[in-house]
Formats: structure tokens, C-alpha cells, sequence
């Protein structure tokens, strides 16, 4: 079919007919094939070329893994800025994610080819341990995104986060008015629900889902529900609210969860790259 | 009052207060009758401090210029709506409290302002008018200008009681109401928005009630019932189903119910009950309408005088809706009657524009004229019309050859030949077969019947001159001229035959199908051919809209495809003779071109490489279908979620979408990023809203512009700033947009929110390096606020498939995981597409 001059045309077809598929299985695992060669010729270079005095990073084909483990490195990094920088061209994040990945992994054959397993405690290992951290917490990201957002949909349902706290925030001026029937033990308690922040909590009880000192807890089981038609109404509301209140912190576990290991993976690579400066700069230095 | 004037002036809109303000300079004794307490009653109900927007920005307003530093004429340019209140406030000398007096020096013109005066009705002829108004006085005018708008009247509860004060059929501000008692009678979108905003903030302190005829809400946005229902729910308000007003007396309403009469207090009642547009009231006159459709206006001479000697119609009610184009001409409707001669109207220049790339210098009248006298189409307009039409028109020549526009290039407007001929390349393959289209004739209009894609190259086949209108001119053209609707009607479903059947058929054989055929419009929903029917044997062709194809019943449906605007269906009971096999329902509002199956035969039976193709097509869907069946039959449920799925898609909107966003929900982190993408690449604001929408499965359809191939948004446009964009996208412009929000109440998916322009972040490094402004993404409100210029005007922002942006779509480039896809229905809606196996 010709395509229009002048229009983003038959690129906005390509695009319509584009396969649907995740980051893992894009473009059939195009990335993973990369990264598996790149793995294999590092092995079988290792294997087969003679190195002399012994396998290491100083040997010049050590010196050839290492260049391409930094450009590697140097490269996974700048996902970082790609992320945030929408400009123009045709490019996708799910590509550089999906390289990013495999690209990643492939740095456990290449890194620790060039260390040619001289380990002690130097800044060099220190780079090397650095890595490690960043690949493994890289690996626990991509089970996250693979295993979560089914549980993050299902939760919310049709509902958004915004909707959850005006829900609460609904039940809430309910329970004021319901309140004030009560009597001074009982009111107290409901006042501490209405005092409590809906975002009540550390980072752990976020992470766990585990809010012991939850003040709609307390006062349900302060209130009885089989009380006065006021006692009744308001246990009701808190019922009502608790559930809530629960959907949302799954809301915000599950989005924690998404998150939190790039919690380790981010600084760990700010690091990284500060350890193989010095890792680089004290290799030439001592030359 | 026994004077006779010279003009009165009924309506005090900008048309009419600009006719007042020009007779008043002039001394020519006048009257401007004002149906409310205030004046320009559309502009008076703007929401408060609303940014008037003066386009378009190259027309001059007429009879302005400085005297002694005073402006001299009627006074009109950007600015607030209390500005531009205020000023003409003072031109009538009247004092309204709620708006404040303009602070610079204004010509006082003492017009002769009469509120309160609503006209009832007019007799008389030419020269002694009798104007009735509502409180029984006469009025005696020699001309009248009726510059009454297109607003109408709201309609009146039809019951005892229905002109009780506390009646009202508008809300400007539900803040103002506060521990009222309020009943909102009806139950549209405007009913039901009222409601919500008197009841839902508690600090106001009011009990609604809205009555509901019925148990549904037919005629409102899904998300305005939900939240009707949802704050019925939870005690905001209440909602009387099956109940009706009987009777309104002072602080109560009578209503009857299902189980008998029920009184219900009431400080105010809101009627939003629809209005009665003018025409009635203007026809009483004895002045005549363009055509019956209801989108037709009166017809109009060139000094815009109706069909009754004396009296003109101006501004919106004339077909004009810009604030500048309804003040000049009640400037040019005054020095007409005072000169005796017509003023050179005010769009001069901008049809010399709309000229200057035609051949040969010519003036603006004659080319007015060639085209009038040479298009078919045009035949019947008045210069005045003709005017009209050509201001949001194209027109140009093209050298032998040259490409007037090509195939699937997006386009909805029509094409005229005023001179020469073009020549249409039918065969995809082979560019040397080609139809002509003579003089006189149109084109294109397959694409604004269709609303989608050009299904053909078209070139000059000489030197040609061609006039494009846009789709709003030609859906104009097309609702005032009944002859022009028929011919556009015939044409295009002879093409459309043309173009289905391929080549190698020509006009004279398509001609018995032609004449046999009829159109039919199907509301969403509805069957067209239906499963196992024996006796109907006809085929058909989808004009515009989609059909969706299922076999089974109701809930267990089992969906088998979809068929886009353009295809035919129907024709395999046709050939082989059996009973319908599937059943065909529109997916959204459509229009289908029935053809009797014999008529269909004879073709076939004369046409053997005809009868190949249609055995092709056959094929092709009982393929398709057996594999869905087959698939069906393995009941491992695929099929039936995919059904599910479809479903759920047409109700989203799918079935007139053309390109749009969805979900996998199986794989969205929710980081957000197509929204930070979106806004980062569109001057700061996010034209998505990617949590919010409906799921089903595991897709999910975000608030997003769905590109719909006959765009809602465009119905009531005034300065028509919404059109289908190169890259098929539908774009706002936002330098033309005026900001009056008739898009977003039109749009069904609520994808359109009036926004002022945000201010400009410090740039994405200086963020990185050192922190500075808000971040990628869209900034806070609040940022926005602190930081933006508090007089921007509120414009309408909604996705224009990143046009202009190279690689496309910003939204899916962004997302790390895969999960935002855009997608077209007619590409995606199919078994192998959405059942795919995107996971790990
Ligand atoms: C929300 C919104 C925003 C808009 N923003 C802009 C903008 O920024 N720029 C722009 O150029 N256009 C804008 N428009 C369009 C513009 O306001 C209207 O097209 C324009 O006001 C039409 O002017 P008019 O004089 O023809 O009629 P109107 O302004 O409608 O005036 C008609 C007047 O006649 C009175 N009347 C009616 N019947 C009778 C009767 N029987 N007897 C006596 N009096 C009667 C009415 O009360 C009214 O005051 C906007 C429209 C809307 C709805
Ligand atoms: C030394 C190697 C690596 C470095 C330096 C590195 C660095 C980074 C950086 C800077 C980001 C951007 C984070 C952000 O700004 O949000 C990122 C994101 C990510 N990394 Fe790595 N990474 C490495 C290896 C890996 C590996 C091995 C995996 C997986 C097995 C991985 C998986 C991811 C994922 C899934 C993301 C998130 C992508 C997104 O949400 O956009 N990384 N990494
Ligand atoms: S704004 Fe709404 S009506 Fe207009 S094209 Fe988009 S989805 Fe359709
Ligand atoms: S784009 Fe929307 S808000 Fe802007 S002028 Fe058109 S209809 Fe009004």
C-alpha cells in the first residue's frame, strides 16, 4: 500500500498492526538472543584464548571484557534519563527496557569474566559486589512486574487511588454526624479515627500490610455492635470504612512493592558507578 | 407608547446591541427590546469570569476607530466576560450591581434599552410593525432586526403552578444556594450536573431531590448517572423515580407517584426540561427556514432581510455563532437601512484569502459566482450563503496531474470541480485505471459520509479550480438544502459501490443497484440481519458507523467480527440462499445502504470477475468464523472472553473509535509514565487520565481521546476548531478554541477538559542536576497556579495523537512494560489479536 507523503501514515499502521506483547517477549526475545551471544563468546574467548600470566582483568582480553562491561553499565544507567525524557523519535521504552534486562543479566558472564575470579577486599570487588546488587535487585524488579499488576487490578477494581480516599473521606463525615449520640469512651474513639491520618503508618507496615496501631481496628472493637441503634449505625460505618481502609493499603502495598526495590537498585547504581571510577582510575594509577 | 421607531431591535446579544449602538451613533430612532433583567443574556451566562475570546483575529470589527481618544463604535476585543459586560452596561446606561463598571472612559451611545420586554409576537407589514411583548404593550417600528440567538425558550413544567417564581430554568452557581430545599425536575446531563453540585458539598447544606419520569437515565452520560445514583446511594440526595410534578404552590411540589400524590418541600425548583428552539416563534412572522432540517437557518438575502419585507435576521440565529461576526453585522444592517445601500461586508478580506491562490486575479464576486453558477451542489444558495460556505472553505487549482489528495489519507471534508475535471485512480495496483469526474460535480464524499480514510488517489486530469469545504460547511450545506442533501446521498452511494466492487465496473452498471437502493439509519444495538432468518434477502453496505457480527443469543453471544464503514454484508444468504447464518447489529449509531438481493444477482450473473470477488469475501468470513467456532468448541472459555471482551470494547466506544488507547492490565506497574509522557510532550498537561475508566478482563480503556471517525466533540464547535488532523488525529487548534466547553459536553467519553495553558517548567536537566521545578510529568495544580498567569484563558486540551511528533504517539513509547497499546478496532478486534499471548 503507498504510503501518504508527508504523514506519520504508514509508521501509525505499523504501530496498529504491532504485536501486543510484554517487554520480556518483545520483538521474540530479540534481546535475550543478544545478550545469550554475547555470553557465549565471552565464555568461549575465555575458554580458548591463552592468557597470559593468568586470566585476569589486566590481561588485554580482561581489558576488552571490562570495556564492554563498563559501556554496558554506563549504558543500563542511562535508562534512568530515558524514562524521564520524553523527546521525540522512534524509539520505546519497552525496547530499552526489554534490552535493559537481558543486557543486565549477560553482565553476570562478562563481569565476572573480567574479574577472572580474583576476589578480595578492594575497591575492585567492591565494584564487582556493587554490581551484583543492582543485577539481583534488577531481578527481583522484573518478577515484580511480571507478578503484580494482576493483583494491583484486581484490587482496585474500577476504583482509582483518588476514589478509595474519597470514599473514606465519605464515610468519614458520615461517622461524625452518627457520633455524636455516643457517649464520651465511645466518641473518643471514633474521634481517634477521624484524627488518624488515612495514611497512618511506617514504611514496613506498608510493605507488610500490617498496621497495629490502626485506630478503626481499635475502635470496632471498642463499639459494640449490638449496642444502641447509634452504637449499631456507627459500628456499621466503621465496618464500612475498615474495609476501605484495606483495599486502599493493598492499593499502596502492591504499589510499594513495585517500587521498593528500585529503592536499592537506583542507589546501589549511583554507587556502582562511583566504585568503577575508582576502580578505573586505580587500575591506571597503579599501571 | 404611540412613537413609531425607525428599527427596533429584538435581543440584546452582541448582533443586537451592535444595531442599537450603530442606530444610536447614527441618531436613527430605535429600540432594543431585552427579553431578561440584563443584557446579551448568552454572554450573562458564561461562567464567571470567563475569557471572551474576539475571533477571528484577521476580521475587522466594524465601526470601531478612535474620536478624541474615545473608541468611537460599539466596543469589543478580548477580555473578561464582566469586562465586556460592563462596557456595554454602560453603553445602555444601565447599573448591574453583579458586574463591575469598566474603569476606562466609554462612549455613552444612549441607546434605548428596554429589559424585561420579551417579544411575543409581530404583525404588520413594512413600514407599521406591531410588536407584542409578553406584558401586553405594542411596540411600532418601521424595520425590525431580530437578533434573538439560537438559545430559545425553556420549556415550562406542564402543570398548575408552572409560572411560579420559584422557578428556575438555570443554576449559575450551586454556591450561591445555600440550606435550601431544591427539586431538579428532569434528567439529562445538565438536571443531573445541577443535582451533584448542590448536593454533594455538604457545607452547602441543601436536600435535593431530582424526579425521574422513568427508572433509566436515557439521556445522561454514564458517568453523570453513576454519580447520580452513587450520591443517591450514600445519601446525598434522592433521586423519586416514577414521579412527575402535579403541581408547584409556594414552598412545596406537588408530585405524582406510583402509589399516589406526594408533597415535597421546595425553596427553589430547577426545570431542565430542554428549550423550544426559536424557529416556531420565528416562522409565526411569516419568514421562511432554508430547508425543514433542524440544523437549517432562515433564508436571507445579501443584506441579511428574511423573506418578510422589513425584517433581518443577524448573529447566531443568522448561522453566524463568533461574537465578531454578529456585532458587524448589525453595524452593516443599520447603515443599510439608513443609506439605502448594502456595506461591503465585513468578510471581504478574508474571502479575498480564501480566493488568492485561484488563477487570474480575480475579484471575490466573481469567483462567488462561477462557483455558484458551475457546482451542481451550489445551484440553489443565496450570495449570502455562498459567502458563508466559502469562509470555511479551501479553494485552490491544481496543474494536470497533481494530487488533490491520495488514498488512506484521513480526510472528511468534500471537494467541488468548479473548472476542469479530475480523475480518480480506482485500482490500488495499477494507478492508469482511472473514473473522471467532470465539471460541475463533487468528491470525497465517501470520506464525510464514511468518516473515514480516502479510499482512492484523486489527481487533475487538466488544469482544474476545486473548492474543499469542511465537514462542518458541508454537513451545513447538506441540512439546509434538501436537494443538495439527495444529491450528495446519490453520488455517494453510487461511488461507494463503485469503490466496493472494484474496477472494471462502471456507473452504468452499478445504476439498477443505485436506483433500487435505500438508506436506513440503525440506532446502536439493533439488528440488521438476524440469525436464521429465512424471509429478508437483501445485502447491504455499511454507510457510516460498524456493524458487529454474532451467532447466539443475548448474554452468550459469541462474537465473530466486526465490519467497518465501507464493506458489505448480508451477501452470503444472498448467493447461496440459505438461512442467515449470524446476526448483524450496528455497534454504533449507522447508516446502511439497502440493496434488494435480485438486483444484486443480475449484477453478479452479468459480472462473472464480480461474482469471484463476492465468492472471495465469502470465503474469507466463513473461515474466519469456523475458526471461531471450532476454537468454541475446544471450551477452554477463550472464545467466549473474547466475546466478553468485544463486548465490553463496543460499549467503550470502540465501534466508531479510529485510533485508541488501551490497557493490558496484566502488565501496567501503574507508574504512570504514558501520562508523565503525555504531558511532557504537550506544553505540560497530561490529555489522559489513565486510572480512571472501566476494566473488564484484563483490558482496561483509560479516559482518552478515542479519534471517534464522526467526532462528537465537532457538533457545535463555533469557531469550528476541531478538525481531523494529517495523521487522521482529531485536533483542537488551540489559537482559534474559544474555550465555551460545547466539545466537552458533547464528547460521550469525557475525555475533554477546558484547562488554561500551564506555565513553563525549568528544563528536565535542571531538574536532574539540581532540583528545580516540579519534575517530568504534569506539575501539581497547585504549582500550576502559583507559577501560571492567572488571566490565561481556559481552553479545551484533549489527545491529538501527538501530531507533529516524530515516532508517534508519546503515551506508548513510555511505557516500560508493554502494557499501553493504541489500537484501531478493525485491526484489533479479532480472536487472534486479543486473545495473544503477551505474557512471560
Ligand atoms: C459558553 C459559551 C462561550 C462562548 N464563548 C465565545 C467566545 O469566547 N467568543 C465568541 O466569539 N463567541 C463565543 N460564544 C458564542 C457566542 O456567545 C454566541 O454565538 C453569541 O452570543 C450569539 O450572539 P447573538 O447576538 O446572535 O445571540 P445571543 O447572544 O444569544 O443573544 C440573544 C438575546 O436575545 C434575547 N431574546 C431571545 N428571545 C427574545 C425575545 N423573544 N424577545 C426579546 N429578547 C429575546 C436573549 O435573552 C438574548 O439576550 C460562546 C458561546 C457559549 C455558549
Ligand atoms: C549493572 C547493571 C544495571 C544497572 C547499572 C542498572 C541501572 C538501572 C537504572 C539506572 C534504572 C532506572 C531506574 C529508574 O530511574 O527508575 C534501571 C531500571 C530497571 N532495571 Fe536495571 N540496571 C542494571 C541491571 C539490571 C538487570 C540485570 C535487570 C533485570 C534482570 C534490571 C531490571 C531493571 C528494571 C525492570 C528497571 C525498571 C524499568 C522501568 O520501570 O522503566 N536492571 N536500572
Ligand atoms: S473528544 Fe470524544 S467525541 Fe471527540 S473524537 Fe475524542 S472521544 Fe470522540
Ligand atoms: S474546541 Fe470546544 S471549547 Fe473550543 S471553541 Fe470549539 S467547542 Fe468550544
Amino acid at each position: 500500500m503507498a504510503s501518504v507523503p508527508g504523514t506519520r501514515f504508514s509508521e501509525d499502521e505499523k504501530r496498529r498492526d504491532a504485536d501486543h506483547i510484554s517487554f520480556l517477549k518483545h520483538r521474540r526475545f530479540r534481546w535475550l538472543w543478544v545478550a545469550l551471544l554475547l555470553s557465549v563468546v565471552s565464555i568461549l574467548g575465555y575458554a580458548l584464548i591463552d592468557q597470559e600470566p593468568r586470566p585476569n582483568g589486566g590481561s588485554w582480553y580482561g581489558y576488552t571484557l571490562g570495556t564492554i562491561g563498563l559501556l554496558l553499565i554506563v549504558w543500563l544507567s542511562l535508562l534512568g534519563i530515558r524514562k524521564r525524557r520524553m523527546s521525540e523519535g522512534s524509539w520505546s521504552l519497552k525496547a530499552w527496557t526489554s534490552a535493559h534486562v537481558y543486557l543486565g543479566l549477560s553482565l553476570i558472564v562478562v563481569g565476572t569474566l573480567h574479574t577472572g575470579f580474583q576476589i578480595g577486599w578492594n575497591v575492585h570487588t567492591l565494584a564487582y559486589a556493587l554490581m551484583m546488587i543492582v543485577i539481583l535487585s534488577g531481578i527481583w524488579g522484573v518478577y515484580a512486574y511480571a507478578a503484580l499488576p494482576r493483583e494491583l487490578s484486581a484490587n482496585r477494581g474500577t476504583m482509582t487511588g483518588g476514589d478509595m480516599l474519597d470514599r473514606i473521606a465519605e464515610i468519614d463525615k458520615k461517622l461524625e454526624s452518627a457520633a455524636q449520640p455516643l457517649d464520651r469512651a465511645c466518641c473518643d474513639l471514633v474521634l481517634d479515627v477521624l484524627r488518624q491520618d488515612v495514611f497512618h503508618g511506617s514504611a514496613l507496615s506498608r510493605l507488610t500490610n500490617s498496621y497495629p496501631g490502626c485506630a478503626t481496628r481499635k475502635a470496632l472493637a471498642g463499639i459494640s455492635a449490638s449496642g444502641s441503634d447509634a452504637e449499631a449505625r456507627v459500628h456499621e460505618l466503621l465496618t464500612s470504612r475498615a474495609e476501605q481502609l484495606a483495599q486502599m493499603r493493598r492499593y499502596l502495598r502492591i504499589r510499594a512493592m513495585l517500587e521498593v526495590w528500585l529503592f536499592i537498585h537506583i542507589p546501589a547504581t549511583i554507587a556502582l558507578l562511583a566504585a568503577l571510577l575508582a576502580h578505573v582510575i586505580s587500575v591506571f594509577y597503579y599501571w | 407608547m404611540s412613537d413609531v421607531f425607525k428599527v427596533a431591535i429584538i435581543g440584546s446579544g452582541p448582533a443586537g446591541m451592535s444595531a442599537a449602538g450603530q442606530a444610536a451613533k447614527r441618531g436613527m430612532s430605535h429600540i432594543l427590546l431585552e427579553k431578561t433583567d440584563h443584557l446579551s443574556d448568552t454572554i450573562f451566562k458564561y461562567q464567571k469570569g470567563k475569557h471572551v475570546m474576539a475571533t477571528p483575529s484577521d476580521l475587522a470589527l466594524r465601526g470601531g476607530g478612535y474620536e478624541e481618544g474615545v473608541l468611537a463604535g460599539m466596543e469589543f476585543e478580548e477580555g473578561t466576560r464582566e469586562r465586556i459586560l460592563g462596557i456595554w452596561n454602560k453603553h445602555c446606561r444601565i447599573v448591574d450591581p453583579s458586574i463591575p463598571e469598566p474603569e476606562h472612559e466609554v462612549q455613552d451611545f444612549e441607546i434605548n434599552t428596554r429589559l424585561n420586554a420579551e417579544v411575543v409576537g409581530v404583525e404588520g407589514q413594512k413600514g407599521a410593525f406591531q410588536i407584542k411583548l409578553k406584558d401586553g404593550d405594542t411596540i411600532q417600528a418601521e424595520a425590525i432586526i431580530l437578533a434573538i440567538g439560537t438559545q430559545g425558550n425553556p420549556n415550562l413544567l406542564r402543570c398548575p403552578g408552572a409560572d411560579h417564581p420559584m422557578i428556575t430554568p438555570q443554576l449559575d452557581d450551586p454556591e450561591d444556594h445555600v440550606d435550601k430545599n431544591v427539586i431538579v425536575v428532569g434528567t439529562g446531563d445538565a438536571g443531573i450536573e445541577n443535582a451533584l453540585g448542590l448536593a454533594t458539598d455538604p457545607a452547602l447544606g441543601n436536600t435535593v431531590t431530582i424526579l425521574n419520569r422513568g427508572t433509566d437515565f436515557a439521556k445522561a452520560k454514564t458517568k453523570n448517572a453513576t454519580d447520580l445514583t452513587s450520591a443517591d446511594e450514600e445519601g446525598y440526595l434522592r433521586i423519586a423515580y416514577r414521579t412527575s410534578p402535579a403541581e408547584v404552590r409556594d414552598g412545596e411540589m406537588v408530585v405524582e407517584t406510583e402509589t399516589g400524590q406526594e408533597v415535597i418541600p421546595a425553596d427553589m425548583i430547577i426545570t431542565r426540561i430542554g428549550s423550544q428552539p426559536p424557529r416556531k416563534f420565528i416562522e409565526s412572522m411569516g419568514i421562511e427556514f432554508t430547508s425543514e432540517d433542524r440544523s437549517a437557518f432562515p433564508k436571507l438575502s445579501p443584506e441579511f432581510e428574511t423573506t418578510k419585507e422589513g425584517v433581518f435576521v443577524i448573529g447566531a440565529l443568522a448561522g453566524y455563532p463568533l461574537i465578531k461576526h454578529c456585532m458587524n453585522q448589525g453595524y452593516d444592517v443599520i447603515e443599510y437601512l439608513a443609506t439605502g445601500e448594502a456595506v461591503k461586508p465585513a468578510d471581504e478580506p478574508l474571502l479575498e484569502k480564501v480566493f488568492e491562490n485561484l488563477p487570474g486575479n480575480r475579484s471575490v464576486d466573481y469567483w462567488l459566482e462561477l462557483y455558484r453558477t458551475q457546482v451542481d451542489l451550489f445551484g440553489g444558495l443565496s450570495t449570502l450563503q455562498m459567502r458563508e460556505l466559502m469562509l470555511d472553505s479551501i479553494c485552490s487549482a491544481f496543474a494536470p496531474g497533481e494530487a488533490i489528495f491520495r488514498r488512506d489519507e484521513p480526510g472528511s471534508s468534500l471537494f467541488a470541480v468548479a473548472q476542469g475535471s479530475v480523475a480518480v485512480e480506482v485500482n490500488p495496483n495499477d494507478p492508469s485505471i482511472t473514473v473522471p469526474i467532470e465539471q460541475g460535480s463533487i468528491f470525497g464524499e465517501v470520506g464525510l459520509v464514511s468518516g473515514r480514510r480516502r479510499g482512492a488517489t484523486v489527481r487533475a486530469a487538466e488544469d482544474v479550480v476545486v473548492v474543499e469545504l469542511s465537514r462542518k460547511a458541508a454537513l451545513k450545506l447538506i441540512g439546509s438544502s434538501p436537494e443538495a442533501a439527495e444529491a450528495v446521498k446519490r453520488i455517494s452511494i453510487e461511488r461507494q459501490m463503485l469503490q466496493l466492487f472494484g474496477s472494471g465496473l462502471t456507473r452504468e452498471d452499478v445504476q439498477p443497484l443505485v436506483d433500487s437502493a435505500v438508506t436506513e439509519e440503525i440506532t446502536a444495538g439493533k439488528p440488521v440481519v438476524t440469525e436464521g432468518d429465512t424471509e429478508d434477502k437483501d445485502v447491504f453496505i455499511v454507510r457510516f458507523g460498524s456493524m458487529r457480527v454474532e451467532k447466539g443469543e443475548g448474554g452468550h453471544a459469541t462474537f465473530l467480527g466486526l465490519i467497518p464503514a465501507g464493506n458489505l454484508f448480508g451477501e452470503m444468504g444472498v448467493i447461496d440462499g440459505q438461512p442467515r447464518m449470524s446476526t448483524v447489529r450496528a455497534a454504533v449509531k449507522s447508516e446502511v445502504i439497502r440493496i434488494p438481493g435480485e438486483a444484486f444477482l443480475d449484477l453478479l450473473a452479468k459480472k462473472p470477475q464480480l461474482r469471484e470477488r463476492a465468492r472471495q469475501i465469502m470465503d474469507e468470513r466463513r473461515r474466519s468464523n469456523e475458526e471461531i467456532e471450532s476454537q468454541k468448541s475446544r471450551e477452554d472459555g477463550t472464545v467466549d472472553s473474547f466475546s466478553g471482551l468485544a463486548a465490553f470494547l463496543f460499549d467503550e466506544g470502540m465501534g466508531e473509535a479510529t485510533d485508541a488507547l488501551l490497557i493490558d492490565e496484566r502488565l501496567c506497574i501503574g507508574c504512570d509514565n504514558c501520562e508523565k509522557a503525555c504531558a511532557d510532550s504537550h506544553e505540560g498537561l497530561s490529555r489522559l487520565d489513565r486510572e480512571t475508566g472501566k476494566t473488564f478482563a484484563y483490558l482496561h480503556v483509560p479516559i482518552s481521546c478515542r479519534h471517534c471517525e464522526h467526532p462528537h466533540c465537532m457538533t457545535d464547535c463555533p469557531p469550528n476548531a476541531i478538525q481531523r488532523g494529517a495523521d487522521g488525529e482529531v485536533n483542537i487548534n488551540k489559537d482559534t478554541c474559544i474555550g465555551c466547553g460545547n466539545c466537552k459536553s458533547y464528547c460521550p467519553y469525557g475525555v475533554i477538559s477546558m484547562e488554561p495553558a500551564p506555565p513553563e517548567k525549568p528544563s528536565f536537566m535542571s531538574w536532574l542536576m539540581f532540583g528545580t521545578g516540579p519534575g517530568p510529568g504534569e506539575a501539581s495544580y497547585s504549582w500550576r497556579k502559583e507559577h501560571g498567569d492567572p488571566n490565561k484563558a481556559k481552553k479545551a486540551v484533549k489527545c491529538d495523537m501527538c501530531a507533529g511528533i516524530d515516532g508517534g504517539p508519546a503515551c506508548v513509547r513510555a511505557c516500560p512494560t508493554g502494557a499501553a497499546i493504541r489500537v484501531s478496532p478493525d485491526k484489533f478486534l479479532t480472536l487472534a489479536k486479543m486473545t495473544e499471548d503477551v505474557e512471560n
